[in-house]
């Protein structure tokens, strides 16, 4: 039987403004979760709905997310302190399906590079993160330990690779060819990824975000638009996602 | 659970809680987190006649102590629905299926009830009050005569106890339900979802692809109670309450407002184990008041 946890909030940083680091001691999910999938957390305050919070890492008994505020359910997750607990569904949706030690290219953007870190770990990779600029740069240590070749793109040269993380892949792509590339992040950036890969014929899998209500499945508010037509038309981002066959969405 | 059995419309539940319509799915993802077994019925994602892709995302936008949905009434068709989804339902879950239905036309109505009534589920519920489609739902809810007309031509091709799902989006919810009452509606279930919106204000413009949704969650419990009130004077048969249950305590509030059935729905989302809670705060509320049978409290409100 599934259930809700209460989960002890271990260890908290604000890795830069607003974006918080937040690791809590949740043995069942730890063990069963897999890369890709995601934490619904209860916020707690006047936020009425939980929020949907991808995976960063895991431990043995502890789960890592990062989340940025954004709005009222996120600045009230930030109030809480170590030795907080905190409400989680999880783990839930459709992860990331990894080969251990395949040549995979692995592209974030944002706050969408935290669910690659494990990805990165995994796989013979080759990483390009992207941020809007130099202060914005986070888990570069991780993403460092986790693989040999992590460009770090910065969309005002400020720092690292003078341009978008697309732009830095797409370099290494003229030399290389990876056996996947797997995304997550901003729509533009998933966009344009889909594109190239599906243009090199490249596998590719790509984590969507969207507006979500129950987190399984059941009230059908947070699809994604897919290729099928009828009823398939619409899926769930929640249960059928968030990671899916890039070649399956339309974005 | 003792003194926790309901009849409603001739059929039997374990207790009188169920669930609303379009939060629940089909029931597989909350038999994860609770049996089904624990409640005293489900409703099933609403049907229509043909599938339906349902409405472009976002489809889903927070509201204080609410949301506002526009899914569109996503489904895989009634005919789908009777001919596989339904036995299946049957076999696995030892508990009392809702059907719930909308049209665009009353022949399609009619249609539909017809071939539902060919399945082992326990009520027809029939929606009028769909916010968030663009022909049929709301329009056949908001006047009286046409929902007892439809009512009437439905329930002449209806072989299962057919409950109309009422719209708060009208100005007197009990001319609805007598409408309803008179057309042979053997109960009525409310309330659907409030007609809203919400903008996002650095784009001006509104946070859902279709514009308005339907408003439910806490924030429209008051007004449910109080059409329920309304409801429970104006007619004999009886009601499915709903609208922001999230406790034992809403359920009973419902109850005594005149519901025979109450339904939880949004608050699934947040807490979708909520009937182990539900029926501990139910039970407490019973062994606290001396209540032995949960029908004795229905419809018990002294108005000041």
């Amino acid at each position: 039987m599934k259930k809700t946890y209460q989960c002890r909030l271990v260890k908290k940083e604000e890795l830069c403004s607003g974006l918080y680091d937040f690791t809590v001691e949740a043995p069942e999910i730890a063990q069963s979760a897999e890369t890709g999938q995601f934490l619904h957390i209860a916020c707690g305050g006047a936020s009425f709905l939980r929020r949907p919070i991808s995976i960063c890492d895991t431990g043995e008994t502890t789960v890592r997310f990062i989340f940025q505020v954004k709005g009222e359910g996120t600045r009230e997750l930030a109030k809480h302190e170590p030795g907080d607990m905190i409400d989680i569904m999880g783990p839930l949706g459709h992860g990331f399906s990894v080969k251990p030690g395949e040549k995979a290219a692995v592209i974030g953007g944002g706050i969408g590079v935290f669910p690659l870190l494990k990805i990165a770990r995994d796989t013979d990779s080759a990483v390009f993160l992207g941020f809007r600029t130099k202060e914005l740069v986070v888990l570069e240590e991780d993403f460092r330990a986790a693989s040999q070749n992590v460009t770090v793109c910065t969309d005002d040269g400020s720092y690292g690779y003078n341009g978008f993380a697309v732009a830095a892949m797409s370099e290494y792509l003229t030399e290389n060819r990876p056996d996947a590339i797997y995304s997550c992040g901003p729509a533009p950036l998933l966009r344009i990824v889909k594109q190239i890969a599906e243009n090199m014929n490249i596998p590719c899998q790509l984590s969507l975000e969207q507006r979500m209500g129950c987190g399984i499945g059941a009230c059908l508010t947070c699809v994604c638009e897919t290729k099928n037509e009828g009823m398939a038309k619409y899926q769930q981002v929640c249960t059928c996602g968030p990671v899916f066959d890039s070649k399956e969405v339309v974005l | 659970m003792a003194g926790m059995e309901v009849e409603y419309c001739g059929v039997k539940f374990r207790n009188p809680i169920v669930t609303a319509s379009g939060t629940f799915g089909f029931g597989y993802e909350y038999d994860e987190y609770a049996p089904l077994t624990e409640y005293g019925g489900f409703t099933a994602k609403g049907l229509t006649r043909q599938p339906r892709p349902g409405n472009k995302p976002p489809r889903i936008a927070e509201t204080p102590n609410g949301i506002l949905n526009s899914v569109g009434l996503q489904n895989p068709g009634v005919e789908v629905f009777a001919e596989y989804l339904m036995p299946e339902l049957a076999k696995k879950f030892d508990t009392n299926v809702i059907v719930n239905m909308s049209g665009n036309t009353v022949d399609e109505y009619a249609e539909m009830a017809e071939i539902l009534s060919g399945t082992d589920a326990a009520l027809i519920e029939m929606n009028i009050s769909c916010p968030n489609v663009k022909h049929g739902g709301m329009a056949f809810g908001t006047d009286a005569a046409v929902v007892e007309e439809l009512t009437a031509a439905v329930k002449k091709r209806c072989q299962k106890p057919l409950v109309v799902k009422l719209s708060p989006n009208v100005t007197s919810v009990a001319d609805i339900a007598r409408a309803a009452e008179a057309g042979g509606a053997d109960g009525v279930s409310l309330i659907n979802t409030l007609l809203g919106m919400r903008i996002d204000i650095n784009t001006r413009r509104p946070i859902l692809a279709n514009n308005t949704g339907g408003l439910s969650g806490p924030a429209v419990k008051p007004v449910a109670v109080r059409m329920v009130h309304e409801v429970y004077n104006a007619v004999k048969i009886p009601i499915i309450g709903m609208g922001g249950v999230m406790s034992g305590a809403d359920v009973i509030e419902f109850m005594i407002a005149g519901a025979r059935l109450v339904a939880l729905g949004t608050g699934l989302f947040i807490k979708p184990d909520m009937i182990f809670d539900v029926k501990r705060e139910m039970t407490e509320y019973m062994e606290r008041f001396g209540i032995d049978d949960i029908n004795d409290i229905v419809g018990t409100l002294e108005l000041n």
